[in-house]
């Protein structure tokens, strides 16, 4: 029995004034403080939240109408710009940063009451499958604190399994929402690439990166995107969104096709988790889908696309750390050269430094052909086979990550092994379709997720099958 | 691909405005050598009448009307984060002489 209602039975309640938001906002500080020995947060930002809820009990006493997300709490990862507290990235680099404006996706959350509460710890800079790779310290796994709750939104996936708020927000630019909530057992949706603006949020790989929502319930997260969604001139990449609702969920099955990824559940992937992902398969054929083999026979090269675009970008887009504008500047340096260098090798962590290098790398005069733009090429052919596949049925669906959530430190000390368990998230960045980890039967205590993929822009009807699917595990 | 040397990766940090410790440059060597080793793969697949992808909205020329919109940020809330400033600038260390 979860300690929050549905988020749309909150935002009612509040605007009815039978439920206040200052007794939500300590519902959920105090959460957060009960839970602190799992560390998924990193900071409150409980003076500007009391004083919004406050003012949002306030407006509705007066009979204003507030909002869809009246007086809801909610957990932003540390990658989002937001006011009220330090905004990180996880990394030293930023450490002391505040933010002189909101993202477009916070502004659109406040417009309709909701409360940012806390910010969640992650991978520095959104770079890691686990959140070992924050500067500050490692999130663990509400299931088993030994374990990790993956990433690199670890801390907003935790915080949804330890109830800390109605729902969180994370980045997943090749698996970051998915991959956590599947570990931790929630809902993380990842949207069409370019559906919620990516204005104000810290910028790992800009042709991959979206916002999504992490709660749950299937419901909880619609209405969320809901609020999100939209064109924005302040991201140009932000494409249009029809005016219906992303909540209004159609859950039939009858007709559906639903194709199971052959590469997904082959080899590889650990039999307990596929036996799991099988069984909701088997569940929703039950129910009247038909359920199509499919092959996506470019799979195995996904990856390498990924560890060469992804790399290459956020080589480009952490150049603007250079300890000149904002945040972290080194003191000691003589020079510019200096100031540039010294503040990027102490404020960078490991992990930052290896994607730096590595974009470099492939981006490099000499090596930009063979790399970079042959990824981008062998690109283009994943985007054909998920095209020629969407022809035959109406969703793909296979396992979210080959293994439930892995010890702490298991694959910390190996950067290749770590980027292996991205396998089957990095096809869906790359081509920009929208896909959902929705929870299954747990292998012993550890939860399992099934990812469910529908077409670019075919958000409202993948959230519809996610609901149905949700409803029959 | 031959394994990067430690000249390789000295390069790669200088490029990158990163001024790394002797035995990082070790430990990032063998890393980013597996990577890239690993990525090599992509060499050998067939791509063909394929062209780049760049990105995968299908928008063109996205435009906005040439006017100024105050979105309630201005220089000042900026400078404020700026390591050291001064009259109204950002002050960063000498670049010319």
């Amino acid at each position: 029995m979860s300690q929050w209602l549905s988020i749309a039975e909150i935002a009612s309640k509040v605007q009815k004034g039978e439920l206040k938001a200052v007794e939500l906002v300590e519902q959920s500080l105090t959460a957060i403080a009960e839970k602190e020995s799992f560390k998924a947060i990193i900071a409150t930002t409980e003076e500007r939240a009391r004083a919004r809820a406050v003012s949002i009990d306030a407006s509705v006493a007066s009979g204003k109408t507030v909002g869809k997300l009246a007086g809801v709490p909610f957990i932003a990862k540390d990658n989002f710009l937001v006011f009220g507290a330090e905004t990180t990235a996880a990394s030293n680099i930023l450490k002391g940063f505040e933010a002189p404006y909101q993202g477009t996706a916070i502004e659109k959350l406040e417009a309709e009451g909701a409360i940012c509460v806390a910010k969640a710890n992650l991978d520095a800079f959104a770079h890691g499958g686990s959140t070992e790779n924050s500067d500050f310290f490692t999130t663990k796994n509400p299931h088993d604190p030994t374990r990790v709750p993956g990433g690199s939104s670890g801390g907003s996936a935790a915080a949804m399994a330890l109830e800390l708020a109605p729902f969180a927000l994370g980045t997943d630019t090749g698996g970051s929402i998915r991959q956590p909530a599947s570990f931790t057992g929630v809902v993380g949706y990842k949207p069409t690439y370019g559906l919620v603006s990516r204005n104000g949020v810290v910028a790992m790989a800009s042709s991959t990166d979206t916002i999504g929502p992490l709660a749950r319930s299937v419901d909880d997260a619609a209405l969320v995107l809901d609020v999100m969604a939209g064109k924005d001139t302040l991201d140009s990449t932000t494409i249009d969104r029809d005016a219906t609702s992303y909540a209004n969920l159609d859950t039939s099955l009858a007709g559906k096709k639903i194709g199971v990824i052959k590469e997904y559940m082959d080899e590889g992937i650990d039999e307990d988790v596929r036996k799991s992902v099988q069984q909701t398969i088997d569940k929703l054929e039950q129910a009247g889908a038909e359920i199509v083999p499919i092959s996506l026979p470019s799979s195995p090269l996904a990856l390498a696309v990924y560890y060469i675009v992804c790399p290459a970008e956020v080589s480009s887009n952490l150049s603007r750390y250079d300890g000149q504008r904002y945040a972290y500047s080194n003191p000691d340096a003589q020079n510019l050269e200096e100031s540039f260098s010294k503040t990027r090798q102490i404020g960078f962590g490991k992990e930052a430094k290896r994607r730096i290098m590595i974009g470099t790398y492939v981006l490099s005069s000499g090596y930009y052909d063979a790399y970079y733009k042959k990824a981008q090429t062998v690109r283009t052919k994943l985007i054909q086979e998920f095209a020629e596949a969407f022809t035959q049925v109406d969703f793909l669906a296979g396992p979210v990550a080959p293994t439930p959530a892995f010890k702490i430190g298991q694959n910390s000390h190996d950067p290749l092994k770590m980027y292996l368990a991205d396998t089957m998230t990095v096809a869906v960045s790359l081509v920009g379709v929208p896909a959902i980890s929705v929870p299954t039967q747990s292998v012993g205590d550890l939860p399992v997720g099934v990812q469910l993929i529908a077409p670019q822009n075919k958000d409202r009807a993948l959230l519809g099958l996610a609901k149905a699917t949700e409803e029959l595990v | 691909m031959s394994k990067l040397t430690r000249e390789d990766v000295l390069k790669l940090a200088r490029l990158s405005r990163l001024s790394l410790e002797p035995e990082e440059v070790d430990a990032f060597l063998d890393e980013i050598s597996e990577v890239l080793g690993y990525v090599d793969q992509l060499k050998d697949v067939s791509t063909t009448g394929l062209r780049p992808t760049t990105q995968v909205t299908g928008l063109t020329n996205v435009m906005r009307d040439d006017s100024v919109i105050d979105y309630g940020v201005h220089h000042t809330d900026l400078l404020r984060l700026a390591p050291k400033s001064q009259d109204g600038h950002i002050k960063v260390k000498r670049m010319i002489g």
